[in-house]
This record gives structure tokens, sequence and C-alpha cells, in this order.
């Protein structure tokens, strides 16, 4: 079985994020990048899956610009195969991004599409679920456990309320929450390894996928600060502004 | 053209969330149809008809939507959303995991968890963990979007009286099963709808110290009660009592914050709240700087005395 796992480029998530003066977007001058957290643990699950002999190999593919690569040789690093980089200066919008991963799972022929539920940037959680959609196969979104057994998968997904386990036919695009596994750290070895690795690099016009979207990004503005609070200096005087200032309780 | 808000429901009842998305959808227009997809389920379109502003139900009524599978009821929403301008869904995880199907099966753009409404075609959303906020114009013909239930104040439950009208839609897809589900059981208020949360993290150590510091308070105050990454990670709760970007987001009217620095990840889930109490025994941890009223105390006779003076 092959699967296919799509990495982020997204800022670091320990990093804190200012936005520009210019309400234009947020400042990523000079900010350290990463693979997207979620889109590590689906490469980790991948690895997994390889490691237990489920899969054969994996693809890890990634769309956006040049610097790119670093993430997808981070993938490579822990354990993936080969990568494909889909170079695009353009913001990648969900719906296109779908569309060149469907474009690369068919041509693959990849039997597990792995995913993470969503990127720190913009926070969508859609490209997945896209994907499946214009795949015509099943989706496994927010998994915390992941189970091949012969020709389908089973999926225990986090859902409001607790856990929903569903039994998809493979073909499947699977979405990652955080508690499916703890992602490895790669072995200096590893990431020499990972040097030679195939990358292959491709466009977006290469699967005639044309990236514009109909959404602009009008501004882009810090959220509104909270007024200053204050130190109270006993359990009294919290009850005390509780009840009387700020009549909550 | 009208407006599509899909219902969400347990096949009993109404959620509240469906109020919040409603209150959106008015927003935007005024011609605001429920569409119900379950089994068993009248009894959720008689809800649904009786929330203010709705002008119309539509029950798809078929065992094929009854645990509200992605696929099947996706085909669904887009099926019927030609006669639509704009289609609405709670951020719920319900609403996040079948819509993104629904706008790429109707090959357009998504919104996902809409915190303001500019005008018809212009939206604000919570981008980079809440740290700031974009507004996104969409010229597509159909706006698909979900919408952050904490943003938006619910419709009133009653006096309404729109017509329900059962659907003969039947769409599977066939890929995917329902195998089953593990309801975590709780008498508290529901997470995201409490108008008090309490909420422990990792220096609560263990989970029986959650039962014996975090719940006694949070029952006295009628809370629901909430945690942060860290205690969940650390197995004291269950995972869907997290409060953060990856969890629940809330917007209580006091959020009580016990043993939490305050990561970002956390502020993102909660940062929201009208009030938020912060007791931790460490000044300079950033939930400080967000907190209304900081105590600075060891949790473990903070809480008790808390508790009992409330």
């Amino acid at each position: 079985m092959k699967a296919l796992v799509a990495v982020k480029r997204v800022i670091d998530y320990n990093v804190k994020v200012r936005v520009k003066a210019d309400n234009s977007g947020v400042d990523l001058s000079n900010t350290k990048m990463s693979i997207n957290p979620f889109d590590e643990i689906a490469v980790e699950e991948a690895v997994r899956l390889k490691e237990a002999g489920v899969i054969d190999e994996i693809i890890v593919a990634s769309i956006g610009p040049k610097e790119s690569q670093e993430q997808i040789r981070a993938a490579l690093a822990l354990g993936a195969d080969r990568g494909i980089l889909v170079l695009t200066d353009a913001k990648p919008y969900p719906l296109q991004v779908a569309k060149i991963l469907k474009n690369i799972a068919e041509s693959e022929s990849t039997d597990i599409i792995l995913l993470g539920k969503q990127a720190i940037d913009d926070d969508n959680n859609q490209t997945g679920q896209m994907l499946a959609a214009l795949m015509g196969i099943g989706q496994g979104t927010f998994a915390s456990e992941v189970k091949v057994e012969g020709d389908k998968v089973n999926v225990t997904r986090e859902i409001d309320g607790g856990l929903q386990t569903v039994s998809l036919a493979l073909p499947a695009v699977i979405t990652t929450d955080l508690r499916l596994n703890e992602p490895r750290y790669a072995k200096l070895p590893n990431i020499m390894k990972a040097k030679k690795k195939q990358l292959d690099e491709k466009t977006p016009a290469d699967f005639g996928v044309d990236m514009a979207s109909k959404q602009e990004i009008i501004k882009v503005v810090p959220p509104a600060e909270r007024k200053a609070g204050i130190t109270v200096g006993s359990v009294d005087e919290l009850v005390d502004k509780l009840r009387n200032e700020a009549k909550v309780i | 053209m009208a407006i599509l808000v899909y219902a969400e429901h347990d096949n009993a009842s109404l959620k509240k969330a469906t109020l919040n998305t409603i209150a959106a959808a008015k927003q935007i227009g005024d011609d605001i149809h429920v569409l119900v997809a379950g089994s068993g389920a009248q009894a959720v379109a008689d809800e649904a008809a009786k929330a203010q502003g709705v002008t119309k139900v539509l029950l798809a009524d078929n065992a094929a939507y009854e645990h509200q599978l992605a696929g099947n009821v996706a085909l669904l929403v887009a099926d019927i959303a030609s006669d639509y301008s704009h289609v609405l869904a709670a951020a719920t995880t319900t609403g996040k995991n079948f819509m993104p199907r629904v706008a790429a099966l109707l090959d357009v753009s998504m919104l996902s968890e809409i915190s303001g409404v500019v005008d018809a075609q212009t939206f604000e959303r919570p981008i980079y963990a809440g740290n700031a906020t974009a507004t996104v114009k969409t010229s597509e013909d159909k706006v698909v979007l979900t919408v952050r239930t904490t943003a938006f104040d619910p419709v009133a439950s009653e006096g309404g009286s729109a017509t329900v009208e059962t659907i003969d839609n039947v769409q599977e897809t066939g890929k995917a099963s329902f195998v089953n589900e593990e309801m975590a059981k709780s008498d508290r208020p529901e997470l995201t709808s409490a108008s008090i949360v309490v909420s422990g993290g990792r220096a609560l150590a263990n989970g029986e110290n959650f039962t014996k510091y975090i719940e006694p308070l949070a029952d006295k105050l009628g809370a629901a009660v909430g945690a942060s990454r860290a205690a969940v990670d650390a197995g004291y709760v269950p995972n869907d009592m997290q409060v953060g970007q990856t969890g629940k987001i809330v917007a209580p009217d006091l959020y009580i914050a016990a043993g939490i620095s305050g990561a970002i990840q956390h502020l993102a889930g909660m940062k929201d709240s009208k009030v938020i109490v912060a007791i931790n025994n460490d000044p300079e941890s950033p939930i400080a700087s967000v907190a209304d009223y900081f105590l600075e105390a060891d949790l473990f006779e903070a809480l008790p005395e808390l508790t009992s003076k409330v």
C-alpha cells in the first residue's frame, strides 16, 4: 500500500504572531517556520504504518514557496520515502490545494492519504474534507486512532462530547488530531540520508490547477485588547469583586 | 434567495449551537430555512420550527443521516444548495466535518468559523489561533460558512411558527459506515454553552485532584468543567474537556482558570470570556495578562476556600 502525506510550511507554533502595521497580514519576515504540528503527526502515523508493514511507500507533498522543501526534507528525515514540491508563490487556499492533492493521489494510486486536521496559520480545517469530496471517497477527520483491516480502515474520531468510530473503504482520507501519536525527532544520520532522497518539483499548472481564489483578504487586525486586570490579595476580595463589581456570581 | 442553516442535533432535540447559527444567518438575510437531516428526527424539526426567524424547516429523515456521516450529509446539502445563496452550519465537529465537503462538491471556497458578518459577502474570522482577525470578502456566488457559535447570541427558541416540509432525498456514498460511539457522561452544563466555566491545568497534578478541587467549585457555581491541553495530555481528564484552539472555544460570563499558565493555544479558546479569573502561584504566567482578577495563591488552598465562600 502507498501513503500520501501533505505537509504545510507554517509559522512555528511557539512564535508570537505580529500583525503588520498596514493591516495587510501577519509579519512573516525573519520568523522561524516549521512543519504544521498536525502534519507532523500525519507523517508520524504514516511512518508507524510502514513500520507495522501496512504501507510500503510514503510520499510527502507540499504546496508553497521554494523554502517548503525544508519541511519536505524534515518529513523525509522522519521516515518518508520521497517528496513532491508543488512550487507556487500564491497563497495556497484549501480548495486549490485539494485539487492538486487529488491529482497526485490519483496518479500515484495512493491508498491512504493523511493530512493534519488544520493548519495553525489559517485555521481553516477544510483541505482533507475537500480532497475526500473531490475524490468521492470516505473521510476520517480528527483521528485519534487508525486501524487498517484488509481493504478497510477503522478511524476513531474526536467529536464534541466523546469519540466516534467509522469504517472507511480504501482509498480514504484521514486527518489527524493531536492525540493520534507523539511524533519522533529526526536523528542526525537520518537528516543526512534525507538529503539524498528523491524530491520532484512541480507547478500547479502541471496539474491544470489555477491557484487564484475567489476569496480576498481585505484586512488583518490584532484582536481587541482586554483591559488590564487587577491582582486581588485574598479569596474574600476575589469573591467580593465577582459578586459586587463584575456581578457574575 | 433564501439562506440554509444546517441543524445540529442528536435526533431527539435541537442543539443550542443551531440557534447561534440562525442568529448569524439573520445578519445576512431574512428568509431562513433550517435543514434537519437525521433519523427519527421529527421532534427536532418541530423544535426548529419554533425558533425565532426561521421561515421553513426541511426534514430529511432517513437512516443514512442517523450519525451525520460527512459523505451522506454533504451530498444532501450540496444537492439542495441550488435554491440558496448562503449555506451555514455551526463550527462544531459535525459542521467542520461535512461543510468543506459541501463546498468542494459545489466547487466553491468556504469560510471557516466566522466571528462577524460585515455584509452578505464579507465576514470576519480569527486566524493564527485568535492572534489576528481577518476580514475576508468572497466573490463566490454561493457562500458556504461555518459559524463560531460563541460569537453570536442565540435567537429565541420559542415564538417562531415555520412550516415543516419533509423532503424525500436519500444520499449514500457507500464509502463510509458508522461503527460505534463513546460519549462522555456528565450532569454538568455543556462546556461551550455554560455561563460559567471552571478549568484546571497541569498544576492539578492528577485526575483525583480535579474531582477533589475543581468539581466541587463547578457544582456550587452550576458551572461546566474545562481543562488545558496539558491536563488532557497528562490523562487527568478526557479530551472533550479541552479548552483551546484545538479543543473547545468557550466565551462564558465567567471563566476561572486554576493552575493554567495560559499558553497561546489555551488563550485562543477562552479569551473572549466576559470575566476571566486566574488562580496561579506564578504572577509572571501569561494567564495573568488576560485575567481581570488574578489571585496569586496555592490552588490547593485557594480552591476549597473559594468553594466554601461562593
